[in-house]
């Protein structure tokens, strides 16, 4: 967003970051598991963190040291830490509330389920889509191009205008399996869309990146080389040096000033801890779903969500992807280099996503992808000491030790389902009553839990992987451990575990839609009440998918960016 | 001055005149040295002595191959919990303290210096001085408290981790299993290794660096 009004507009823009610089300069040295496990590149919970409960009758209690996500901080954010995994949604995604009631009737939809469309279909947002893998120079095969099917992509995707900018990422062995497995079953196995390059790419801002080298310090760190795609090495290249472009480090927004509908800028404290107003023409919100949302609540700007009423629409559909996986662990004789590895590589199969086609023993509407079957890069202090059940009499001494350090690499990597996340009235962001950050203000509160529905959703992800990595066992000659994982859906999981981590993909609260009484901002991002505030980011999306968010998160901040620079500011006002 | 303890760890895993960087101190390593000195920044010697000893037992020297003793595990927890980790600087600690469900982690107001000072009360002054079925009996008596869920996960920190921790002196950790190290590519070895068991000798952060590498435990408050 920054980079496109800085270089399309004469504007002066003025990012504030409350987290300290980063360049590609620092990422080698941060190649190591403990700095990176006990500091990272996430927000410090010692400064701030978040609270949870699981319904309104439940206290909450302060997410003391990170557990179901990983908020990033400093420049670059989250982006720069992510995995790479860059695919779309699936058309019938942005329409879904309609789609649903069409395909299946309204008696088989929940009345909790608060989804929305979006306001704005996949073909007109095909475009966007396109824009963010240009800028980023995802590496795939198209699976659905301009309507034809290729054998080899993704034919689930929605049809795709263009071949992806780059070739998909060289496979590493233990792919060959998972590939070899799924065929086996019947699926369409593809590679998974990848920022992560598989080759040499220049972008059309000019800014080239080298391929990926699968050094294995991928997700969870920033990319030594910048083959990644992170704001430090695609997006601050463009903007770096220009007369209209600051970036102010270690500056800590608390409220966005506003007078009758009108932003007037933003307050904040700067490294020295001095209060400042940063005035502004346009105020752009974009801090990570939930920090977004709490500064909109901090601010005092929408009407708040009241999910007893169902009034109000600030904090409402908040969603976190749903996840499961296979129990079953794979014991390979040889050594598999799963310390070699890229946050993107694998495999995907997709013919399960979108809506269940044939029936299944789960009570469920929409399936979800499957994935991958390769490693992102294991470091042995994170990795070491996973033996299968009855290796060992306990897991220290050593009969343990010996067991772990025969195993140590010979474990092979799991099969992964990732689900839509449908939006509840029940789950939702407010301020906590009671818990504070480091400045005073209240914390962020998320009210969320599972229901039956979504156990339903990780028992089907839980059953078919397994299936799949029976198959994977069969095809490598690797031993198939059953119950060697725990798994998602059973008894032990029946509720959201904000202490275990699954990913950072915490969705809504500001969401887009088409008329205020419904949704925060319009599908400009603009926000309704205040013409010249946008909220960009996945807060914007009303329900949570099957396909990671990244992606769509560039691309619909490529269409903000539109709105705001071809049609704001020529005529400031509401856009919808 | 602050008086200053030390930890004795077994030399035989390093190799030659090495020099042994802690605190700032050079420390010159003799092949002759059957043990060498190291300064404490928290534990006491006592405790030190009981935290090597319980780490001896979930990580062994034995017959396949180094233990916790050698890779200087207790260098590496008494350095993380001296630092920033240890004091709860990377932790939410404001109240009210309240007993929540499981679903929300460690709740508890005791940071990983505390959690250490207790757990060593458990094991015991002499825990260091007891048989090593005298110890398993005393650390199963524990096995379900947080203080045994941290110690184990140091311990296999402390195996494992960059040698500049502290830990995994001489990268006997690494050599242990067969890690390489970070390295800055593996391009080439994705497809020449494709099946195959991928050896080299490791290398530290520091060694492919060639310049220091900040460990966030040395960090000034």
């Amino acid at each position: 967003m920054a980079k496109e009004v800085a270089t399309r507009t004469g504007l002066n823009v003025v990012v504030l970051e409350r987290g300290p610089a980063r360049n590609i300069s620092q990422y080698a040295a941060g190649m190591d598991e403990i700095n990176n496990r006990r500091v990272g590149l996430i927000q410090n919970p010692a400064d701030q963190t978040i609270t949870h409960r699981h319904s309104i009758k439940d206290p909450s209690a302060p997410i003391r040291q990170y557990g179901a996500f990983r908020p990033g901080t400093g420049t670059g954010g989250t982006s720069e830490h992510w995995g790479g995994i860059s695919d779309r949604y699936l058309p019938d995604f942005f329409v879904l509330a309609t789609h649903l009631r069409e395909k299946f009737g309204a008696s088989r939809m929940s009345p909790d389920w608060t989804i929305q469309d979006w306001g704005i279909t996949y073909d007109e947002f095909e475009k966007y889509y396109w824009r963010a893998e240009q800028l980023m120079g995802i590496s795939g095969k198209a699976g659905n191009l301009r309507g034809t099917l290729v054998e080899g992509g993704n034919i689930f995707e929605g049809p795709r205008q263009q071949e992806y900018p780059t070739p998909p990422l060289t496979p590493t062995y233990t792919m060959g399996f998972f590939h070899k497995a799924a065929t086996q079953l019947g699926y369409h196995p593809f590679p998974l869309p990848a920022a992560n390059l598989s080759t040499a790419y220049t972008n059309p801002d000019k800014v080239s990146r080298p391929g990926c080298v699968f050094c294995g310090y991928c997700p969870g760190y920033g990319c030594m080389i910048g083959a990644k795609a992170q704001p430090t090495n695609t997006l601050m290249p463009v903007v770096t040096g220009r007369n209209n472009f600051e970036l102010r480090n270690n500056c800590w927004v608390r409220k966005i000033v506003h007078r009758k509908g009108h932003a007037e800028g933003v307050v904040y404290m700067d490294e020295n801890g001095e209060e400042t107003m940063q005035p502004a023409g346009v105020v752009v919100l974009s801090a990570w779903t939930p920090n977004s949302i709490r500064l909109l609540l901090l601010s005092d700007i929408g009407e708040k969500y009241d999910p007893v009423a169902g009034k109000g629409t600030l904090g409402k559909n908040l969603t976190h992807q749903v996840t499961s996986g296979a129990g079953g662990m794979l014991v390979f004789k040889e050594r598999l280099n799963l310390f070699m590895g890229s946050g993107a590589v694998g495999y995907g199969i997709a013919d399960l996503d979108g809506d269940i086609k044939q029936e299944v023993p789960e009570k469920i509407l929409r399936g979800g992808t499957f994935l991958r079957g390769a490693a992102t890069g294991e470091g042995p202090a994170g990795s070491f000491g996973h033996v299968p059940k009855g290796a060992a009499p306990r897991s220290w001494g050593s009969a343990w030790k010996k067991a772990a350090i025969e195993h140590w690499d010979r474990i092979g990597p799991g099969v992964e389902m990732r689900g839509d996340h449908f939006a509840y009235r029940q789950n939702f962001m407010d301020l906590d009553p009671t818990y504070t950050d480091k400045w005073g203000d209240p914390l962020l509160r998320m009210t969320l839990d599972w229901t039956d529905y979504e156990m339903q959703q990780m028992k089907f992800g839980a059953r078919v992987a397994n299936q799949i990595i029976e198959v994977i066992a069969q095809v490598s000659g690797a031993q198939l451990v059953k119950g060697g994982f725990p798994v998602r859906g059973d008894g032990a999981f029946h509720h959201y575990n904000a202490g275990s981590y699954s990913t950072t993909h915490i969705q809504g609260g500001a969401i887009m839609g088409t008329s205020p009484e419904k949704s925060v901002v319009n599908t400009w991002l603009q926000h309704w009440d205040v013409p010249n505030l946008f909220v960009v980011g996945s807060s914007s999306f009303p329900q949570n998918s099957s396909a990671n968010p990244t992606l769509s998160i560039v691309a619909v901040s490529h269409r903000a960016a539109d709105g705001l620079i071809d049609h704001y500011l020529k005529k400031p006002g509401p856009l919808a | 001055m602050k008086r200053r303890d030390f930890i004795l760890i077994p030399a035989k895993a390093l190799s030659g005149a090495v020099l042994y960087s802690l605190v700032g101190d050079l420390i010159p390593l003799a092949a002759a040295q059957e043990s060498v000195k190291v300064p404490l920044r928290f534990f006491t010697a006592e405790e030190a002595r009981v935290i090597q000893a319980a780490c001896e037992r979930i990580f062994p020297t034995d017959e396949s191959g180094p233990g916790a003793a050698e890779a200087g595990v207790v260098i590496y927890i008494d350095r993380q919990l001296a630092g920033p980790y240890g004091k709860d600087k990377y932790r939410y600690t404001k109240g009210p303290w309240i007993q929540s469900i499981p679903e929300h982690g460690y709740q508890g107001k005791e940071n990983p210096q505390d959690i250490y000072r207790a757990g060593i009360k458990l094991l015991g002054d002499k825990f260091a001085e007891l048989s090593a079925e005298e110890q398993d009996q005393r650390l199963e008596g524990i096995e379900q408290s947080y203080f045994f869920q941290l110690l184990h996960g140091h311990t296999v920190e402390g195996m494992f981790c960059d040698p500049l921790h502290g830990g995994n002196i001489g990268m006997v950790g690494w050599k242990l299993i067969g890690f390489p190290g970070p390295a800055m590519s593996y391009r080439y070895q994705i497809d020449k290794y494709y099946g195959k068991t991928y050896t080299a000798a490791p290398k530290s952060l520091e060694q492919i660096l060639r310049h220091p590498v900040k460990a966030v435990e040395d960090e000034a408050e």
